[in-house]
C-alpha cells in the first residue's frame, strides 16, 4: 500500500472517534429535552448547563477531527 | 484553469505568521496586530460605553453594563463571594478571547486563537494563577486537595496519581480545546471555498453545483459565530470553575 492511500485510510479511521461524540452530544439534548418538559420553568438555568456540556463533548470531536487534518494536509 | 484537478488544498496556508512590523530580531506579525486592534476594541467600548453615565443607557451605555454584568455574574456564581476579587481577571481573559475569536471571522483577518502557543499561554497563566492563589489561601492545606478527606486510606496510592494527573492535565485540555475549535472552523470555510473553485473551474454544471459549498459556508459562518461566542464563555467559565476549587478545595 503506498503512504497517500495510506494516509487517506488513516484520516478516516480518526474520525471513527466521532461516533462516540454523537451519542454523548445525543445523550445531553435528550437529558436537556426531557428535565425542560418535566420542569418547563427551570429553562433558563438548565438551558446554560446544557449548552455548556455540548460545547465541552464538541471539543472532543474536534480533536479526532484536528488529528484528521494533521494526517491528511501535513 | 480547465480541468480544476491541478488545484491543491491547502488549508492550513491560511495560518502563517507574517510581519506587518520588523526591527532586526523583533517580529510583530499580523497575529500581534489584532492582538493590540482587540485590546483597543475593549477599551474603547469600556470607555465611550461609560462615559455618558445615563440613567437610562443609549446602546453603547448598555452593551458596556451588559459585558460586564455577565462576566461578574459568572465570576460570582461560579466562585462565590471571592469571585468579586478575580472578576478583572476573568473580565480580561473572556474578551481577549472573544475578540481573537471574532476579529478571526472578518475575511481576511487572522485568528490569534488558532495558535496554540497564544492559547497555551493563556491556559499556563491561568495554572500558575490558581496555584499561587490556591497556596496563598490554604498553605500547606493546598496538599489536601490531591486526597478528598472521606476517602478511605488505602486509596492514597491510586487517587493521588489521579488527582495530580488530572490537575496537570487542566491547561492541556484548556487550551488545545480552544485551538483545535479555532483551528477546525477556519480550515473548513478552507476546504469548503476549493470546492467552490474546483466545481466553478470545472464546467457549467458544476458552477451551477458550486452554489451548494458556498451555502454551506454561509451556513457555518453563522455556526462558528456561534462557536466563537461559546468557545470564550467555556474558556472564561473553566477558569472560574478551577479558581473555585483554588479557593474553596473542592
Amino acid at each position: 500500500m503506498d503512504v497517500a492511500a495510506a494516509t487517506k485510510l488513516g484520516a478516516g479511521i480518526a474520525v471513527i472517534a466521532l461516533a462516540g461524540v454523537g451519542i454523548g452530544i445525543g445523550n445531553i439534548f435528550s437529558a436537556l429535552v426531557t428535565s425542560i418538559a418535566r420542569n418547563p420553568a427551570a429553562r433558563d438555568q438548565v438551558f446554560g448547563l446544557g449548552i455548556l456540556g455540548f460545547a465541552l463533548t464538541e471539543a472532543v470531536a474536534l480533536f479526532a477531527l484536528l488529528i484528521a487534518f494533521l494526517i491528511l494536509f501535513t | 484553469m480547465a480541468g480544476g484537478g491541478d488545484i491543491k488544498i491547502r488549508p492550513l496556508e491560511q495560518f502563517q505568521l507574517h510581519d506587518v512590523w520588523g526591527l532586526g530580531s523583533v517580529h510583530f506579525t499580523q497575529a500581534n496586530a489584532i492582538m493590540a486592534l482587540g485590546a483597543a476594541l475593549v477599551l474603547a467600548l469600556l470607555y465611550f460605553g461609560s462615559r455618558p453615565q445615563a440613567v437610562v443607557p443609549g446602546r453603547l451605555q448598555a452593551l458596556a453594563e451588559l459585558s460586564y454584568d455577565f462576566t461578574y455574574r459568572m465570576a460570582v456564581d461560579q466562585i462565590g463571594p471571592e469571585g468579586k476579587r478575580f472578576f478583572p481577571f476573568i473580565f480580561t481573559l473572556f474578551f481577549f478571547v472573544l475578540m481573537g475569536n471574532l476579529l478571526g471571522l472578518v475575511p481576511f483577518s487572522f485568528t490569534y486563537t488558532s495558535h496554540i502557543a497564544v492559547t497555551g499561554a493563556l491556559a499556563i497563566m491561568v495554572i500558575v494563577m490558581v496555584t499561587f492563589v490556591a497556596v496563598r489561601e490554604h498553605g500547606w492545606k493546598f496538599l489536601t486537595y490531591f486526597f478528598p478527606a472521606g476517602a478511605p486510606k488505602f486509596l492514597f496510592p491510586l487517587i493521588v496519581p489521579i488527582e495530580v494527573i488530572s490537575y496537570l492535565s487542566r491547561p492541556v485540555s484548556l487550551s488545545i480545546r480552544l485551538f483545535a475549535n479555532m483551528v477546525a472552523g477556519h480550515v473548513m470555510f478552507a476546504v469548503f471555498a476549493s470546492f467552490v473553485v474546483m466545481l466553478g473551474g470545472a464546467s457549467i454544471l458544476g458552477a451551477v453545483a458550486a452554489a451548494f459549498p458556498l451555502a454551506i459556508n454561509v451556513v457555518l459562518m453563522g455556526f462558528e459565530l456561534l462557536v466563537a461566542a461559546l468557545q470564550a464563555y467555556v474558556f472564561a467559565i473553566l477558569t472560574c470553575i478551577y479558581l473555585h476549587d483554588a479557593v474553596h478545595l473542592h
